[in-house]
């Protein structure tokens, strides 16, 4: 009977644990099958090299990364602009390529990596000149945080009418729904129903809690952000390109953790079996 | 319970330090030849596990602090803090920093997991009785310890949940009377929760895990005296009823404390935020209110207990009546040993008490769940309703009041009043303007009429009642609101706190002068050796 409870109290638990309060009116975002999901998902690179593109030609206009430098995007394990050395089999020739040839590249240093140093001195960094002490404009380096796109918490007010452009470093975690819920807030813009009285300075979106969002509708037409590869910029692909960067900036990590994890269930599997034969070896002789 | 000691010196230089400092013998004595009762199942497993997550707790602990930086301060280049950017540091750059960041954040609530079913074995089992209240008041000090613990380190990421859990805690401690205002502001270091706040509290959270394991020390000590408690709650008569610690519990407990690692890596390496709240990715912001401020799984019961009291009680608010409930649901463990009457240990062999124990695990969970809910939220179906009540047709009768003393404003107003009811007014209505203007009307003759409109909440009711009063047309429209009853999350965890502590304080005291308990067996041996295979380890 107590094993029947026990089961009983757990599902309970597994219910309690649940995100308490879903009761805004927002509509629960839509789930996009994205390929990190799960177990064994991983990051698709194409995907987060083109939402790497839609934040910096749309999003960062207002939103910072603060909690990133560039050369992340050039690091182990996932970052989308990881480049490997590898060699040439007609000419010989060392090359620097963003594919890694099966297991022959080997990854460059992201100092090293032009793809990172070209983003990275694109952006102009303020910084100290050491010579005369007075502040200076210099491009950036791998080694600098993104550019925030304003210098403080009170300017970024300032200029988006005392609303803050939340930090995106951590947006997926910091959001019920996470990448779901970002893809769903950019595709979620419209006419508010009937009845539902207008705020001034603000936009429908049927996703934000509330519905009445500061935030203007940031993709607006197709094409908006310029893709490298062939892949159409419709805005439900933006959108979910956008999500799918922001997954891997909030949680770059996930593929040793996922594989790691792995490795130590397994591990764990082993030593579970070993440690239960010990037990029954120990006590065979024992009644308890 | 240890008898004299049977540790034999092997080596010249275990003879030579043996004679010095019998520390080896200690650690023989202790967990070798340390007799353990033959019948423990794997509710008896957790002590090791929780050993096991201390020391795992401590180590990621140290590596950690030595990457986190406790500063309010805004950090450079970005809106958030400098602690909040050395969370992020320590996930990113730190080598392996998200698993050892994982580990430990994650390992708060596998800490409490062990912790809650390490209690509730202790409960069910009787293992607070004699003579182990001092094992068992050392166990709910090591609790009380662990909550401070968490607390105090869910502040230290400087997100949201972080702040404005701090918050509420050091406002809770605000509600004692005459010194709370004094203790609040000592322990915030300030007027309100600022970096003062959050260095102490990286001080107190670095300083309290060792205090713990001090006492963890006590703990096992005073195990070791009284010897451990068992299933059966009989106490050990012979050696028949014991085997060696090792390798007999060693082995059990190592099985044991594998398989709840492989629910820790799960949850480290496939879900390490599931525990935690979203907020808490947000640094902290004193100007925002998180919609809902919640604390983190394992505190729900009793922060439900804490909100369930919504009324005062002579000069004790609601405020402080929740504070002293909340404190009084773990200062009740304390004297729980006095509290049960019942000679009878296992509450296997108690029929009626092992209901109410089970009734006592649901109701804390349930508490946990109405601690995560909004407390006004209302569980039953509820239709509200309200009656329009006008007169159709009639004359309508306008009277002006006017006074020069407030003071006579309500007097004046009644007299009017009752003046136009006098003159067969039917309805009357008073609109005041200032405090010494008003205007009462009054309608005289016209038809009674009534309409009821009815909704689903609270807001629908309003929409339908303005409708209908438009519908109406009359100049004068009673409106009557039905106030159905409404079973809040706060009225279920009002019957759940009862039960909390009347299960303590009622059923325990009376339970174990009346009840007739099972037939308990003789000796540990007996209940092991007569067992049939059949129901062998039904119970666990």
């Amino acid at each position: 009977m107590l094993r029947r409870l026990i089961l009983a109290a757990a599902a309970v638990l597994a219910f309690a644990a649940a995100p308490a309060f879903a009761e805004t009116e927002a509509e629960h975002p839509e789930n996009y099958p994205f390929s990190f999901e799960g177990v064994f998902g991983t990051y698709d690179r194409a995907s987060v090299q083109r939402g790497f593109a839609v934040y910096s030609q749309v999003c960062a206009a207002c939103h910072a990364l603060e909690h990133m430098s560039y050369r992340n995007l050039g690091e182990l394990p996932d970052g989308p602009f990881l480049a490997y050395r590898v060699t040439n089999e007609e000419t010989g020739a060392q090359e620097i390529t963003l594919t890694p040839h099966g297991h022959h590249g080997k990854p460059v240093d992201p100092n090293d990596n032009p793809y990172v140093r070209s983003i990275a001195e694109a952006a102009t960094i303020s910084a100290i000149d050491r010579e005369t002490g007075q502040p200076t404009d210099r491009p950036g380096r791998p080694s600098d945080r993104f550019r925030s796109p304003f210098p403080n918490e009170s300017a970024a007010r300032l200029a988006n009418g005392g609303a803050l452009p939340p930090d995106l470093s951590v947006i997926v975690n910091a959001r019920h729904g996470g990448a779901d819920y970002i893809r769903s807030l950019l595709l979620g813009y419209g006419e508010p129903p009937a009845g539902v009285e207008v705020v001034e300075g603000k936009y429908y979106n049927r996703y934000f809690p509330g519905g009445w969002i500061a935030m203007a509708p940031p993709l607006v037409v197709e094409g908006q952000a310029s893709y490298s590869d062939e892949t159409v910029a419709t805005i439900d692909q933006m959108a979910t390109d956008v999500a799918h960067f922001l997954e891997w900036a909030a949680d770059p990590k996930m593929a040793h953790r996922k594989s790691m994890g792995f490795s130590v269930m397994i591990f764990l599997l082993l030593l579970a079996g070993l440690t239960y034969t010990s037990y029954r070896l120990v006590w065979r002789n024992e009644k308890h | 319970m240890s008898g004299p000691s049977t540790y034999v010196p092997q080596t010249g230089f275990t003879r030579w330090l043996d004679a010095r400092l019998p520390i080896v013998r200690l650690a023989h004595d202790s967990f070798v030849a340390y007799p353990t009762p033959r019948n423990l199942n794997y509710w008896y497993t957790f002590g090791a596990i929780l050993s096991m997550m201390l020391v795992v707790q401590i180590i990621t602990g140290v590596v950690l602090a030595m990457h986190y930086v406790a500063s309010t301060g805004v950090h450079t280049g970005g809106y958030s803090s400098i602690a909040f950017a050395s969370v992020q540091r320590i996930d990113r750059d730190v080598p392996y920093g998200w698993l050892i960041q994982n580990i430990h954040s994650v390992g708060a609530s596998m800490f409490f997991i062990a912790v809650y079913v390490h209690m509730f074995r202790g409960l069910y089992y009787g293992s607070y009785k004699a003579p182990r209240e001092v094992l068992w008041i050392l166990g709910c000090l090591i609790y009380l310890l662990m909550v401070a613990t968490a607390f105090l380190g869910y502040t230290l990421p400087w997100g949201q949940m972080s702040f404005w859990g701090a918050t509420v805690i050091t406002n809770l401690l605000g509600a004692v009377p005459v010194v709370g205002e004094s203790i609040k502001n000592w322990l915030m270091g300030g007027f309100s929760i600022d970096n003062p706040t959050l260095n102490r509290f990286f001080s107190l959270h670095y300083l309290l895990p060792f205090v713990i394991a001090g006492v963890t020390v006590l703990h096992v000590w005073a195990l070791h005296v009284t010897g451990q408690n068992n299933p059966a709650g009989v106490p050990v008569k012979s050696a028949e009823d014991t085997v060696p610690f090792t390798p007999y519990a060693t082995m059990k407990d190592a099985f044991a404390v594998v398989l709840f690692m492989l629910m820790f890596a799960a949850f480290v390496f496939f879900l390490p935020d599931a525990l935690g709240h979203t907020d808490n990715y947000i640094p902290a912001n004193p100007l925002v209110t998180p919609a809902h401020i919640v604390p983190e799984w394992y505190l729900l019961p009793f922060y439900a207990i804490l909100r369930a009291i919504d009324f005062n009680v002579g000069p004790i608010d609601s405020k402080l009546g929740g504070v002293i409930l909340m404190f009084a649901a773990i200062a009740v463990l304390f004297v729980l040993p006095w509290l049960d009457t019942s000679s009878v240990r296992s509450m296997r062999y108690r029929p009626i008490a092992r209901i109410c124990f089970v009734i006592f695990v649901v109701v804390s969970i349930a508490l946990g769940w109405a601690g995560a809910q909004n407390p006004s939220l209302v569980l039953n179906p509820v239709e509200y309703r309200a009656d329009l009540n006008w007169a159709q047709g009639g004359a309508l009768r306008v009277a002006e009041v006017q006074v020069s003393d407030p003071g006579q404003m309500d007097a004046a107003i009644e007299a009017s009043t009752k003046e136009l009811t006098d003159a067969g007014a039917s309805y009357t209505y008073v609109a005041r303007e200032s405090g010494t203007r008003a205007t009462v009307s009054g309608l005289v003759g016209g038809e009674m009429q009534t309409q009821t409109v009815s909704a689903h909440s609270t807001d629908e009711l309003e929409e339908a009642v303005a409708t209908a009063k438009q519908g109406v047309g009359a100049p004068i429209v009673e409106v009557a609101r039905h106030t159905p009853f409404e079973f809040t999350v706060t009225r279920l965890a009002q019957l759940l706190t009862a039960y909390y502590f009347a299960f303590f304080l009622i059923i325990l005291p009376l339970l174990g002068l009346r009840e007739t308990p099972g037939r308990v067996p003789d000796t540990i041996a007996k209940a092991v050796l007569s067992r049939q295979p059949k129901t062998a380890g039904a119970e666990a």
